[in-house]
């Protein structure tokens, strides 16, 4: 590889424009301007240098800004497109969603949906775009940041006077006594927390170059944010599962391995009160007419203890009791459930009784268990009702045939066989709420409904997520990183000596309003003239 | 205490106008030549302190009184968004020392505090979900965030204003010149809806929803749109002009015909006092500040407020959405708008400090992106809605 050497007799790395030790221009084309693209110091960077294999042009490609902000703008339209409708997730499981875009948006909604906009955020297109920036971030903060970090740590001093002049803050002047000058000025830098480098009498005073690395340092902070985002998508990693349990009833936790069982010992739903709560609410109350307090769900977590044959009792121990409300998950283990629906007063027990239809006369009360009936219910002196069709959910089919839509008893109905003394055979008859069917003519005994017994279910998310610290963390060193970018500068002061008089420039990476005052504080005394902006002079004359 | 605490807001919103007159007055004044503030230029900074600190009154007494942060509705967040707004003003102003940045400033914060006051105003008790300590971090710190990033808008415009040539036709005149119509009909829906809510303007319509239901609506402006087979219950009200198909929020549609209305009035009347446009009448107000300077403070403020408006808008609440609804990020519309704010600051950064992007295009930047905070806020809530709705209500 070929290396360009400075007249100062530093060996720079080809393609470098500023000689990394004395700054002087070593880039032909550059050696005109009047002002020097400070960037990255000048530095030589991969991407500018070679552009021959495939893997330049790749590398290249992904390290240009340019290229960058064509796919922040372009991941930003697209991320705007999905929340004109909304996305499949967030709308109502009333029908396929194919219909739901076209029933509810018309034309609009039809082609959202045909266009795959309803599932935007997981689409293949969306995800290489997010990968690409992924990329990006890689490439070009490689691209840069490793030649800066020579280029900072090589400079020298006393810089060229081409470099000098050449700065958006320079100026030179004559003060009567140098070297008290110096003096006086080092003393006020250092004050403003400068260090100062002294060489041969010249003066770089330098502070907050870190903050040159608050962008890499975010990069990295995104770039293990989007690593954590796709080990999602390693198996057992995410759990996402919803848990339906009733009140008083025990489930084992999904995804647990039948490790954790869980007991609902109560749901509660609270709504606030206008004459409980703080008077202030009350117009609120008035006007919204229920607003809901609290949703909570009191469980009993329970560990299993031992192992269990299939079929055998599981032996449980009780690990804790927690009221599981919005804000405010159960976590154990790696594991937290929330509270995120319920449904009030499922249908839980029916009471019937046996009864003579002619006489009224009642031979004995049965209450059946809706989610889980017995075969026969004995009620003595040789009554008794056998449970022949259980059908949770009832509606008839298209041939007119009673059938069950789901397993939650939602509308229970029943083939009851009655067998009484002195029908010994036995009556069929078929009981649904609020309708009797007797398919083999007039019964002399009914099933009498007596009454009906509630629960309250609550819902509860399942989650497992084991990329949070990985998420977290990429978060901190992506905030950590935009702080020292934003909040700190990084600026640089010379004082050189050249023939006689003082040349001052200063350079800053951001924010030159605070440069200059600061210049103007140190230089304030000393004789030598506060330098001017050239930039500023140049649009001036300008406008 | 509710009592004191409206007050207190009044008060607030009074000084800041009064505090505009003296900003605006401090570059009039022609006595005072010499570099730095003057007189003019102290007293309206002193009384957008006072006010400041009363906005701050408002804000305390109104968390005691609900035992809640007081940003939980549109009404709050507006407001307090408003009050971040002058907050970060009172600071870029002790690093800058510009008068300029308050004549413009100032006017936004008040167009904002006047907004929100168009919504229901009353202490509103927390729905579950909003229980949680992460509501005053997380929405403070967005709001704190997007309100630096917003004075960012009003040195864009001032950059606007002293560098668009208006004297001849040109795409920038032309642009500058919307933006002022949009900030004129902020003020003309301001002023229609509390013209309508002060005359006590009510009238109800039966009408179909599009799922065939019958419904009640209740219209406090006059109908220009009525809702899907309306019937006008009061009597003696106005009868709507057109009637909406159901899929058409009539409502809303009714109320933006109005405020556009009222600000094409407003704006021709402003047009003809003024004879010229509003961007040139303002322009003298510019005349003495450097571009450079605004561009700094513009570029400074979006600094500042970038990694703020992350961190509250982003960071906080990814970890608020994994406490309250089980994931950090679901793609709800306010969350991806939040994101859409960031990659736009993002690549407003990116094309700043690589692509040179300084001056004028970094001011229509500032417009863009304090053009995309107002949708978020503003359009989201009242239009997309999702589970950030509540804040609507």
């Amino acid at each position: 590889m070929k290396e360009v050497k400075c007249d100062c007799g530093h060996v720079n790395p080809i393609g470098t424009i500023l000689c990394e030790s004395c700054g002087k221009v070593l880039e032909e084309k550059e050696k005109d301007k009047k002002l020097l693209d400070m960037r990255y110091e000048g530095s030589a960077r991969r991407s500018q240098t070679y552009n021959k294999t495939i893997i330049d042009k790749i590398w290249n490609f992904f390290s240009s800004v340019k290229v960058g902000v064509w796919l922040i703008v372009i991941t930003l339209i697209a991320s705007a497109l999905g929340t004109i409708l909304p996305q499949e997730m967030y709308i109502p499981p009333i029908m396929p969603a194919e219909e739901y875009y076209e029933d509810q948006y018309g034309w609009i909604g039809k082609l959202y949906y045909d266009l795959g906009f309803h599932n935007l955020y997981s689409s293949w297109w969306y995800l290489i775009l997010i990968a690409s920036i992924g990329i990006s971030l890689v490439i070009c903060s490689l691209d840069r940041v490793i030649p800066l970090y020579r280029a900072l740590k090589k400079q020298r001093v006393s810089r060229h006077e081409s470099y000098l002049q050449r700065q958006r803050v320079f100026g030179v002047s004559q003060p009567e006594a140098t070297d008290q000058a110096f003096t006086m000025a080092k003393e006020k830098l250092k004050s403003k927390k400068y260090s100062i480098r002294e060489e041969n009498g010249n003066i770089l005073a330098e502070k907050g170059r870190f903050s040159r690395w608050g962008p890499y340092v975010n990069h990295v902070g995104l770039i293990i944010f989007l690593i954590g985002g796709m080990l999602r998508f390693v198996p057992g990693m995410y759990v996402d599962k919803i848990l339906w349990i009733r009140e008083g009833e025990t489930k084992v936790i999904p995804e647990t391995n039948g490790e954790y069982y869980l007991k609902n010992d109560g749901f509660i739903l609270e709504m606030y009160d206008k004459e409980k709560d703080k008077e202030v609410f009350e117009e609120a109350i008035d006007k919204a007419g229920m607003v809901a307090k609290n949703y909570q769900s009191n469980v009993t977590l329970y560990k299993k203890q031992g192992d269990t044959v299939a079929g055998e009792e599981a032996d449980l121990e009780k690990v804790k009791d927690f009221e599981i409300k919005v804000n405010k998950p159960l976590k154990f283990e790696k594991f937290a459930l929330y509270q995120v629906d319920y449904k009030l007063n499922e249908l839980n027990k029916m009471s019937f009784a046996l009864t003579n239809k002619k006489t009224g006369e009642e031979y004995g009360d049965l209450t059946v268990d809706l989610n889980d009936p017995q075969d026969v219910y004995d009620l003595g002196n040789g009554y008794k009702a056998e449970v022949v069709s259980y059908f949770p959910d009832f509606e008839f089919d298209e041939n007119g045939e009673p059938i069950t839509k789901s397993r939650v008893p939602n509308n229970p109905a029943f083939v009851f066989k009655m067998f009484t003394p002195d029908k010994p055979d036995g009556e069929i008859s078929f009981v649904a709420i609020r309708q009797t069917i007797e398919p083999f003519g007039d019964n002399e005994y009914k099933m009498a409904f007596k009454g009906i017994d509630t629960k309250n279910v609550s819902a509860l998310t399942v989650r497992k997520d084991l990329t949070l610290w990985i998420i977290a963390l990429g978060g901190v060193i992506f905030m950590i990183g935009v702080a020292q970018g934003s909040y700190w500068n990084h600026r640089r002061i010379w004082l050189r000596r050249v023939n006689g008089e003082v040349w001052v420039a200063g350079h800053t990476n951001k924010n030159w309003h605070g440069l200059k005052r600061e210049i103007e504080a140190a230089l304030d005394g000393t004789g030598i003239k506060v330098p001017e902006d050239q930039l500023q002079n140049q649009s001036e004359k300008k406008g | 205490m509710v009592t004191i605490s409206s007050n207190l807001l009044y008060t607030a919103f009074i000084l800041y106008l009064i505090a505009t007159v003296f900003f605006a007055g401090s570059i009039k004044d022609k006595k005072n030549t010499n570099k730095g503030p003057n007189k003019w230029a102290a007293i309206g900074l002193w009384i957008t302190i006072i006010g400041f600190a009363a906005q701050l009154g408002y804000f305390i007494t109104r968390w005691i009184a609900a035992g809640h942060a007081p940003v939980s509705n549109l009404f709050e967040f507006t407001t307090f968004f408003g009050m971040s707004l002058v907050g970060a003003f009172i600071v870029i102003y002790l690093i800058y020392k510009t008068p300029i940045l308050g004549v413009f400033t100032l006017p936004v914060a008040l167009l904002m505090i006047a907004y929100a006051s168009m919504f229901p105003r009353e202490v509103s008790p927390l729905i579950p979900a909003l229980q949680s300590d992460w509501l005053h971090i997380h929405v403070t710190t967005a709001a704190v965030g997007q309100a630096i990033l917003a004075v960012s808008f009003a040195a864009g415009i001032i950059y606007l204003v002293k560098s668009v040539d208006q004297s001849k036709q040109s795409k920038q005149r032309f642009w500058l010149e919307a933006v002022m119509f949009g900030l004129v009909c902020t003020l003309g829906f301001i002023i229609i809806s509390s013209s309508f809510s002060v005359s006590g303007y009510k009238a109800e319509f039966n009408w179909v929803d599009k799922n065939g239901q019958e419904d009640v609506l209740e219209y406090h402006m006059p109908a220009l749109t009525g809702p899907n087979e309306a019937k006008l219950i009061t009597e003696g009200k106005f009868e709507p002009l057109a009637e909406m198909p159901a899929i058409i929020n009539a409502k809303k549609l009714n109320t933006v015909i109005w405020s556009l209305a009222s600000g094409i009035i407003l704006y021709l009347a402003l047009r003809l006092i003024l004879r010229k446009r509003v961007g040139a009448a303002l322009q003298p107000l510019a005349k003495n500040i450097n571009l450079d300077l605004v561009d700094e403070i513009g570029y400074r403020s979006v600094l500042i407020g970038f990694p703020v408006f992350t961190l509250g808008a982003l960071i906080f609440a990814m970890i608020w959405a994994q406490i309250a609804w089980t994931r950090f990020w679901g793609w709800d519309p306010k969350e991806v708008w939040a994101l859409i704010t960031f990659l736009f600051y993002a690549a407003y950064l990116h094309l700043r400090l690589s692509k040179g992007w300084h001056g004028e295009k970094s001011a229509w930047l500032a417009v863009i992106g304090f053009i995309i905070i107002m949708f978020n806020l503003v359009a989201v809530n009242l239009v997309i809605a999702g589970l950030h709705s509540y804040a609507g209500s």
